[in-house]
């Protein structure tokens, strides 16, 4: 599939996934991604704080839109400040900040519950109504939370029975389930526990909240190395014989271990994402594990390479 | 291995045999769970009776801790099961529970009200109800108050808490201030005045907001708020008194905070930022524990395997047949060395003076280990690893 396709199916991509998986990373790559096809892309950051930033060498994230890239603006969008921006346009403007210091908005954000999780879904809305950027990209809260924070317009429905917060969650199911406005993208590493809790957050989001889930990525894969790498001390030496070089035996013996245990890895993840294959059947994008820095500008970029050339595979069927 | 590591070694063996409390702090994804079951199991292996409280445990994890379902009570779990050896000391103990945030909220009110009416209306209380499923803060408060309640009348020598999956390791220490704030909140405090007198004494701007409130969500919203502040009339007393003896026990001197971390730079930036906020609360962190360290494979710089790899590639390429595929396979052989190399420099580099910096105890490293743990012997596994690995001089 084109990268261009790709990107262009719904204006709005949820990027879900467990803690510690990827997300902001996945989330980076792809707005990087779109952005080199044209497109103007908005990252918003619904948890504050993330890694987001630093990757790109920027300032820390606000409520304000900042360039991180050439055609990738990103903000946040915490429950608190989407509360805050729903009171204030609502004439609450002078006593907002003061109700949020007392507290009074956690005791409204309990009485019905899942209405902070409207509020910023119902603000992604408006900015995709508004047409504030080609895509937008949400990096959306860790895995459990996030199946609540889709599901919250359902629960509200069933709660609130009139007024606007109402009227504005039907709004955010009909964003939400309609695959040409809105996917979730769900990120993974091959390992067992991150893959178990994809596929129930798969599972969940897809029957209970009807929205159109978009391939997954499986975040962190081992690159192939093209080669065996079964081997031991012994056929080590006998290739440097072959090829008339000088190993020696410590070195033999390191590169052994480092080979076994790449391979053994390796075979972990595969079986890993072959698991995830049978239990969820939608196609999978593999990233690299990166070996060589912490996230910066060029990192991502090289996963935006990898993500580019694995939507491009997605046409043809993969083992 | 060095000289000074002794010193450490000592401090996470005095945690596992002379802590009492130990909180497992970190972000989310770093293994914290894991790491707690590894600690209590180290510590019921000495001989202590020791007792994990599990957040929310993968499900193979789980089921390894005879962890069916959320409990509100610790169950132990039978010696063979998790001594498969028999070599651990006899006296070791070990229980494991799955916290129940919901029912561990409800004995609170139950231990609390004056008598059963009360308990009965707040518990069917719409707005009460939400309060465990919907107010951030509070799987983070009664994992504090479970805490408080084995330590109390547990007869525990060892109780690991595991802390909720944040993506920050910092919200476990707002939770208390928000639950109690909560409760105590003045706004909706004016609620519990008899019908309609709170919109005489109540502000402009409350009374502004409670309109709005009850305009933009339903009226219905407000009379639960109200019904639920009316029932907890007069228990406010005894709740904030348990949140300062919770906070208290986090502040004793037999309570050891353990941060748990991955050797990412994002992760040791925010264990850095971490351990600033406890030390503004005067609490220290004892032990930082980093995860899924990556191994390291001989002492070689990664540059010169580089090297070493690109020459290989020439070979190969300049050659033909079993000459040419052998120089290709040690090329791809030396780049996975320095690949290993070139992580395990860089994921040093993180940790280069991280005590220091965060001023902990002990700094130990729990090596990646090719499978996934989620039985006793792999935590054993790691219960090792972690305990040889300490090393307490940067």
């Amino acid at each position: 599939m084109e990268l261009e396709r790709f990107c262009s199916t719904s204006r709005v991509v949820i990027v879900a996934g467990k803690g510690g998986v990827g997300k902001t990373t996945v989330t980076a790559a792809l707005a990087v991604a779109a952005a080199r096809v044209g497109l103007s892309v908005l990252i918003v950051e619904v948890e504050g704080k993330s890694g987001l930033s630093a990757a790109f060498d920027r300032p820390e994230l606000t409520y304000d839109e900042a360039t991180l890239a050439p055609g990738v603006r990103a903000r946040t969008l915490t429950p608190d400040q989407a509360l805050l921006d729903y009171l204030q346009a609502h004439g609450l403007r002078r006593i907002s900040k003061r109700l949020a210091s007392s507290g009074a908005l956690d005791v409204v954000a309990t009485a019905v519950p899942g209405m902070s999780d409207i509020l910023v879904l119902g603000k992604v809305k408006s900015l995709e109504q508004e047409r504030v950027a080609d895509l937008i990209v949400i990096d959306a809260p860790a895995a459990g939370h996030a199946v609540n924070f889709l599901l919250s317009p359902r629960g509200l429905l069933d709660a609130v029975r009139v007024g606007p917060i109402r009227r504005q969650a039907a709004d955010v199911i009909e964003l939400l389930s309609d695959p040409s406005r809105c996917q979730v993208l769900l990120v993974t590493v091959p390992e067992e526990t991150p893959v178990n809790e994809l596929v129930d957050t798969a599972f969940a989001i897809e029957d209970r909240v009807g929205v159109s889930l978009a391939p997954v990525v499986v975040n962190g894969c081992l690159p192939d190395l093209g080669v065996e790498l079964d081997l031991d001390s012994a056929s080590i030496a006998r290739d440097a014989e072959l090829a008339d070089v000088f190993v020696s035996e410590r070195e033999a013996s390191d590169l052994a271990a480092a080979a076994t245990f790449r391979a053994k890895r390796r075979a972990l993840e595969l079986a890993q994402a072959t698991r995830l294959a049978k239990r969820l059947p939608l196609p999978q994008i593999r990233l690299p594990f990166l070996f060589t820095a912490d996230l910066g500008r060029a990192e991502i970029e090289h996963l935006a390479d990898e993500l580019t050339a694995g939507i491009a595979a997605l046409d043809t069927p993969r083992v | 291995m060095n000289g000074s590591q002794s010193a450490t070694l000592s401090s996470m063996d005095e945690l596992a045999d002379h802590g009492h409390v130990v909180i497992c702090c970190g972000s989310g994804g770093v293994g914290k769970t894991t790491i707690a079951a590894v600690l209590a199991l180290e510590g019921a292996r000495r001989g202590r009776n020791a007792v994990v409280v599990t957040i929310d445990p993968a499900k193979r994890l789980a089921n390894a801790l005879g962890l069916d379902a959320l409990s509100d009570t610790a169950r132990e779990i039978d010696r063979p099961i998790w001594d498969s050896a028999g070599d651990s000391d006899p006296d070791g103990r070990f229980s494991a529970l799955m916290l129940d945030t919901k029912s561990t909220f409800d004995s609170l009110v139950t231990r609390y009200s004056a008598d059963s009416e009360q308990t009965r209306r707040i518990l069917a209380n719409r707005f009460y109800r939400n309060i465990s499923g919907a107010l951030s803060g509070t799987q983070e408060y009664m994992a504090m108050e479970k805490l408080h309640e084995l330590h109390e009348d547990g007869g525990y020598d060892l109780i690991v808490v595991d802390t909720p999956p944040t993506r920050h390791a910092l919200d476990f220490l707002d939770a208390p201030r928000r639950i109690t704030r909560l409760l105590d909140n003045r706004v909706f405090r004016l609620l519990m005045m008899p019908t309609r007198a709170y919109l005489r004494v109540a502000s402009m701007a409350v009374q502004t907001f409670l309109r709005t409130v009850s305009r933009v969500v339903g009226s219905e919203v407000i009379d639960d708020v109200v019904a639920f502040f009316r029932a907890f009339e007069g228990m406010e007393e005894g709740f904030r008194e348990r949140a300062a003896a919770v906070l208290e026990l986090l502040g004793d001197p037999a309570t050891r905070f353990v941060l748990v971390t991955s050797p990412s730079r994002d992760a040791v930036e925010e264990a850095r930022f971490f351990a600033r906020r406890l030390g503004e609360t005067d609490l220290a962190v004892h032990a930082l524990i980093v995860n899924r360290i990556h191994p390291r494979f001989g002492d070689e710089k990664p540059e010169g395997l580089r090297a070493r790899a690109v020459t290989l590639q020439a070979s190969a390429a300049e050659h033909t047949g079993d000459t040419a595929a052998a120089a290709a396979r040690l090329a791809a052989l030396y780049t996975n060395l320095a690949d290993f190399q070139e992580i395990a420099e860089r994921e040093r580099a993180h940790m280069e003076g991280v005590r220091e910096r965060i001023g902990s105890a002990a700094v130990a490293y729990v090596p990646f280990i090719a499978r996934d743990v989620h039985d006793f012997d792999s935590l054993h596994e790691v219960g090792t690893l972690l305990f040889a690995a300490a090393d307490g001089a940067e």
